[in-house]
């Protein structure tokens, strides 16, 4: 399947719901951990999630300059590119 | 946020969950008394949260052996060994674990935790990929990061799930390290060795194999899973620790890859950091050879622990999927897992208690390590309290 940047913060956002522990609404600028409430082991599990959905690999070293959800879909569009 | 502020967060977080007075991470022991006993505040409590598998760290020999190396010695190395040399002890010890595996060679570290540090961060590097079990211990998960290779994680114990993310990495899978863990730490549930072996081989792949709960428990001379399995010639290399079965501080690893002597030249955690001091290699030696010939003391670690798992989950509690000396009881929230910690320790039993995120899958834990040292009294007397506890907490 193609995806697109915006295909995949779609798909994205739906993954977020299921991980994060408050009701906010999700947009590209919101912030993973200050505003979702995603603790460091439950943005492990949520990559495993992502690596799945788009048959990448995600390694966890480069999550360090990821804080928002726009930063995750910029990672994950990158390294889907980079896999075609 | 400053350096400082950042810890008066840490500080904040740790007062927000933990109940005012309530020094769970902290416990102060003011005296040992045994293997199994100890005193806290003024009371006499149960280890029920050691790894102190076999009960050897009063065992006289251990202590025979630590007396004399410090008159010998004396107390520290005060250095490296690859800046001021390589005591016989450590080069006998060497030997001997390698005997013990019936391995080519072996190199022993100063704790458990740097052997993964250095095996990990020696043998991976920055073009490389490790692929981890989710629940590895942190050591892993450090030694990962030190390497600067590309970190995978696989779901725990989950072949299939660990197969796909293999095959993702085409060609990558022969430049791959996976790591594993005889007995996972958190639930006591070992790794399904076999089934990876197949799975790395088909791949190409590299195994190193984390033996620290494990030596001394699987196993009928207590190599750990290797032994259980027999697949000791398929792993790749294996660490283990000193500081649980074997009763002391320090690492180890074993190959049969040739190269492994040249990590001593490139692994920072091993060329950076004082060797072993003379009393904690003596006393090594010594429980190595219980460990080996110590059948009789497995037997009871398993009779124990077979015996715990099963009352508890009589009981009704949650427990990891099998029985083994780690028994771990899994709670729904922190509050809960707090209480029942707290309940056990005013009853003098004394366990760990592991809170998110530090516990798989946002549970919490209270979590039990049964010894061969605990007597058929001492465990009694824990079931009991666990099934009192049960109908007045939960």
């Amino acid at each position: 399947m193609e995806y697109d940047h915006n295909s995949i913060l779609q798909k994205l956002s739906q993954h977020l719901g299921h991980f994060a522990s408050s009701d906010i609404e999700i947009t590209p600028d919101t912030d993973l951990i200050n505003e979702l409430a995603i603790d460091s082991v439950k943005l492990l599990n949520l990559i495993m999630e992502i690596e799945d959905e788009f048959d990448i690999s995600v390694p966890i070293n480069v999550l360090a300059d990821v804080n928002t959800v726009h930063d995750l879909a910029d990672l994950i569009f990158k390294i889907k590119s980079e896999s075609e | 946020m400053s350096l400082l502020d950042k810890l008066d967060a840490v500080a904040a977080a740790r007062k927000a969950l933990l109940p005012e007075g309530l020094d769970v991470f902290g416990t102060p022991i003011e005296e040992v008394y045994s293997t199994t006993e100890a005193s806290v505040s003024g009371r006499r409590i149960l280890f029920f949260g050691t790894n102190n598998y076999l009960g050897l760290t009063f065992a006289p020999e251990c202590l025979q052996a630590a007396h004399k190396a410090i008159d010998r010695e004396g107390t520290g190395t005060t250095g490296s060994r690859m800046a001021n040399g390589s005591y016989s002890g450590h080069r006998a010890l060497e030997q001997e674990f390698a005997d013990f595996y019936h391995c080519l060679s072996s190199i022993v570290f100063t704790t458990g935790y740097q052997a993964n540090l250095a095996m990990i961060s020696g043998l991976a590097g920055a073009n490389d990929v490790i692929l981890i079990d989710g629940d590895s211990h942190a050591s892993i998960y450090d030694g990962c990061r030190l390497s600067g290779a590309e970190i995978i994680r696989f779901r725990h114990n989950d072949m299939v799930d660990m197969e796909k993310r293999l095959k993702r990495l085409g060609e990558r899978t022969s430049s791959t390290l996976i790591i594993i863990e005889g007995i996972y730490s958190m639930l006591g549930d070992r790794a399904p060795l076999a089934d990876i072996v197949e799975i790395k081989n088909s791949y190409g792949s590299i195994l190193l194999l984390d033996e620290a709960h494990s030596i001394g428990v699987l196993g009928k001379t207590g190599q750990g899973l290797v032994e259980e399995t027999g697949l000791i010639n398929e792993v790749d290399f294996i660490t283990g620790t000193f500081s649980k079965s074997l009763g002391s501080i320090g690492g180890y690893c074993v190959s049969n890859h040739m190269q492994l002597d040249q990590l001593r030249y490139v692994s920072r955690p091993y060329i950076f950091t004082a060797s072993p001091s003379p009393a904690t290699i003596a006393s090594t030696r010594a429980a190595l050879k219980l460990l080996r010939d110590g059948t009789e003391l497995r037997n009871k670690l398993w009779k124990n622990a077979r015996k715990l798992y099963s009352c508890l989950n009589n009981q009704g509690y949650q427990l990891g999927p099998d029985p083994s000396p780690i028994i771990a009881t899994i709670l729904d929230s922190p509050q809960q897992a707090m209480m029942l910690w707290k309940s056990l320790f005013d009853k003098g039993v004394y366990v760990n208690l592991i809170l998110p995120p530090a516990a798989p899958e946002g549970k919490s834990l209270v979590r039990c390590s049964v010894s061969a040292a605990h007597t058929e009294e001492q465990v009694d007397y824990v079931v009991n309290v666990f099934a009192e506890l049960r109908k007045s907490i939960f």
